[in-house]
């Protein structure tokens, strides 16, 4: 039996949560602890339920906020967030409709608790660690830096999550990414990040739940943790995850949705079993040196096109694999770059400060500790988008937003915004970007738009400069 | 769903890696409430120009391309996003199959679950059959999901694999959900050992 082996952190959630182990004919049936849900993928699951005549088993384990489609421009003199899209405007109403005839708590345009759902989870203390979490949103996987078990999931599955509480699973392999050494200043979790899946490519760890372990991982706090895992499903993986440690149990502490005293000592206690990175057995290991990590850009259409900022950009006719080449020809063509191209100090139209990935406070601290000051250049339109209500007001609070209006940047609503460019905010064709969000896929932000990803830092150093700048140049400390 | 057990069809070829489900369906299209009616907006960026017109260049505006049920395409096909529209793009435009040498995970539960066959097969198989498509573009396959089969026109058989609960799904035509729902019991079950658990 496993138990009396050491067991992975993913081996130990999936055994918690097995209410029929898999066989050769079927799959496990896994147990949900938390159910996310968003305007976007749930419509045709609960018309799936509406028309089986069925109801939603556990909406207390169940959470809907509104995102993906929300504008972000300013609110109206009702203090209400106007919806111009008329399609948008339909498919938020649908969800208010689905959530208050089957009973689950929504978080509705502008409310004090809206935004990115994978925000709203963790702030509001929703996300612990040990639970299994999902949402038809494939950046579910930014949950696992609480070491839950956390993936995204497509309607069919959402309406069986809705309807059992459960989900039919084949066992994922481990995979453990190990990463030592200390982030110089300028570098920061997000290059870590884009430094892996440079490394292992879009399909990577396709099949995989990614551990992550090493001192440089502990040495992140729980918003960078988040940062990591949030971007594992771009090199394929299922999830990510990280143990839980002091750092989580802190940034727990005192969440609205937390346990509180004597609850709160027995989840500590059954919190601290998840605990540990070592001994364990996985099915693969790859190994990164935080010291030899730098402010990284992508320069292609996939999140695994990615470079060190002072790299030249790469050249097809250096690869020896066909297929290979053809990829990097197309995907240079559509971002209009030139092979061996240096990419520091090209000229970029828009930064885009925000997404599930970097739109948290400490995302936006980061910025504004660079941009504290400066002006952002005039050829840039900047956008800062905090990722809930909750983060834009703190940001408020602490004058934030103040340094980025002053900066000339456009202080924004909460919401995914133009990292799927679903809600007006979008690249025009052509046009350059620094992004902190998640994908550059072909007109990901907009139709015929070019996306540079990005840390907050190099966004922030990018907008002031007008170009792809260094962040090393931008901080302190060097 | 409708059962799959055998399709004999044409195919058509989009010889390109790790295409993302953003360009399958792109996120603008995402904003209906219905699962219909997405495939005239499959690949919609690079089938149509800026003025809604087809692109000749594109192999979905290829005359042949018009009867193919079967996408063969490049490794790591349906990365990125965990939209469900993506197959029910592919199935709205016609498509039965898709033929890869390998699939991003989410895309290929996704698929399943809506009859759309992810058929994973060798690289240098899945080159073959693109090469055959090209050369003669009226070549007729037959997939067998009863022997987990992929018939050249020659004759000549390539094994797949579909995980066995998904491909008994597809072959009756039965979806996942009745399966999970009869678990009642187990799930009631569970759920007293974990009381007071969160």
């Amino acid at each position: 039996m496993t138990q009396t082996l050491p067991r992975t952190l993913f081996a130990k959630l999936w055994d918690d949560h097995l209410i029929q182990a898999e066989s050769n004919a079927t799959p496990a049936v896994l147990y949900v602890d938390l159910h996310l849900v968003h305007e976007v993928t749930s419509p045709q699951a609960f018309s799936v339920l509406r028309e089986r005549g069925l109801k939603v088993r556990r909406p207390d384990r169940t959470l809907a906020t509104m995102d993906h489609s929300t504008p972000t421009t300013p609110r109206g003199a009702d203090g209400r967030i106007p919806v111009v899209d008329v399609q948008a405007r339909a498919q938020l109403a649908q969800l208010e409709q689905n959530c208050a005839d089957f009973g689950i708590p929504l978080f509705t345009l502008g409310s004090e608790h809206q935004g990115i759902v994978h925000v709203i989870g963790p702030e509001l203390g929703f996300t612990q660690p040990g639970m299994t979490i999902v949402c038809g949103d494939s950046h579910t996987s930014t949950h696992g830096a609480f070491g839950a078990l956390a993936f995204g999931i497509g309607t069919s599955e959402v309406a069986h999550v809705l309807a059992t509480q459960c989900l039919l699973q084949r066992r994922a392999l481990s995979m453990e990414v190990r990463v030592d050494g200390v982030l110089a200043p300028g570098v920061t979790a997000k290059d870590l990040i884009l430094r892996l899946i440079a490394e292992i490519g879009v399909g990577g760890a396709t099949g995989h739940i990614l551990e992550y372990s090493g001192s440089a991982i502990r040495a992140l706090s729980m918003e960078e943790r988040m940062t990591v895992c949030n971007m594992s499903i771009e090199a394929g993986a299922r999830a990510g995850m990280i143990a839980p440690d002091d750092t989580t149990y802190e940034y727990l502490a005192g969440r609205p949705h937390a346990p509180r005293g004597a609850d709160w000592d027995a989840a500590l206690a059954r919190w601290r079993t998840f605990a540990g990175d070592a001994g364990s057995m996985r099915d693969r290991t790859v190994i990164l040196d935080a010291n030899s990590i730098k402010p990284m850009i992508t320069y292609g259409t996939n999140p695994g096109m990615g470079i060190a900022v002072d790299a030249p950009v790469p050249t097809p006719s250096h690869l020896s694999d066909a297929s290979e080449r053809r990829a990097l020809e197309k995907a240079l063509a559509y971002m209009a770059l030139e092979p061996g191209e240096m990419l520091l100090g090209k000229a970029v139209d828009v930064v885009f400060l925000g997404s599930c990935t970097n739109s948290r406070i400490s995302d936006l601290r980061l910025a504004a500790a660079v941009m504290r000051g400066q002006r952002v250049a005039s050829s840039v339109r900047m956008l800062v988008v905090p990722g809930s209500q909750e983060v834009k007001r703190q940001a408020e609070s602490e004058g934030l937003d103040q340094v980025f209006r002053d900066a000339g940047a456009e202080w924004r609503e909460a919401g995914c915004s133009m990292c799927i460019a679903m809600n007006g905010d979008e690249l025009r064709p052509g046009q350059y970007a620094v992004s902190t969000s998640n994908r550059n896929f072909e007109g990901r932000q907009g139709k015929g738009g070019r996306t540079f990803l990005a840390s907050p830092l190099t966004a922030a150093a990018s907008a002031i400069a007008g170009t792809i700048a260094d962040a090393r140049h931008y901080v302190g400390g060097r | 769903m409708e059962p799959f057990v055998t399709l004999r069809a044409t195919g058509v070829v989009l010889p390109l890696e790790n295409v993302d489900t953003d360009q399958i369906i792109p996120a603008r299209f995402l904003k209906t409430t219905d699962r219909l009616g997405l495939g005239n907006n499959l690949f919609a960026d690079w089938r149509y120009d800026s003025s809604g017109a087809p692109k000749p260049e594109f192999v979905l505006n290829s005359p042949e391309a018009k009867a193919a049920q079967i996408l063969v395409a490049g490794k790591n096909f349906g990365c990125g996003s965990s939209r469900e529209h993506a197959p029910w793009a592919l199935l709205g435009y016609g498509f039965r199959a898709v033929v890869s040498s390998e699939f991003a995970d989410i895309f290929r539960n996704n698929a399943l679950g809506n009859g759309l066959l992810p058929v994973a097969l060798p690289e240098p198989v899945v080159d073959r059959i693109g090469a055959l498509i090209a050369n003669e573009p009226q070549a007729s396959f037959v997939i067998d999901l009863e022997t987990q089969t992929f018939a050249l026109p020659s004759g000549e058989l390539f094994d797949f694999h579909v995980d066995p609960f998904a491909r008994h799904c597809m072959l009756e035509g039965v979806d996942q959900l009745g399966y999970l729902a009869k678990k009642e019991h187990a799930i009631a079950a569970y759920e007293r050992t974990r009381a007071g658990a969160y």
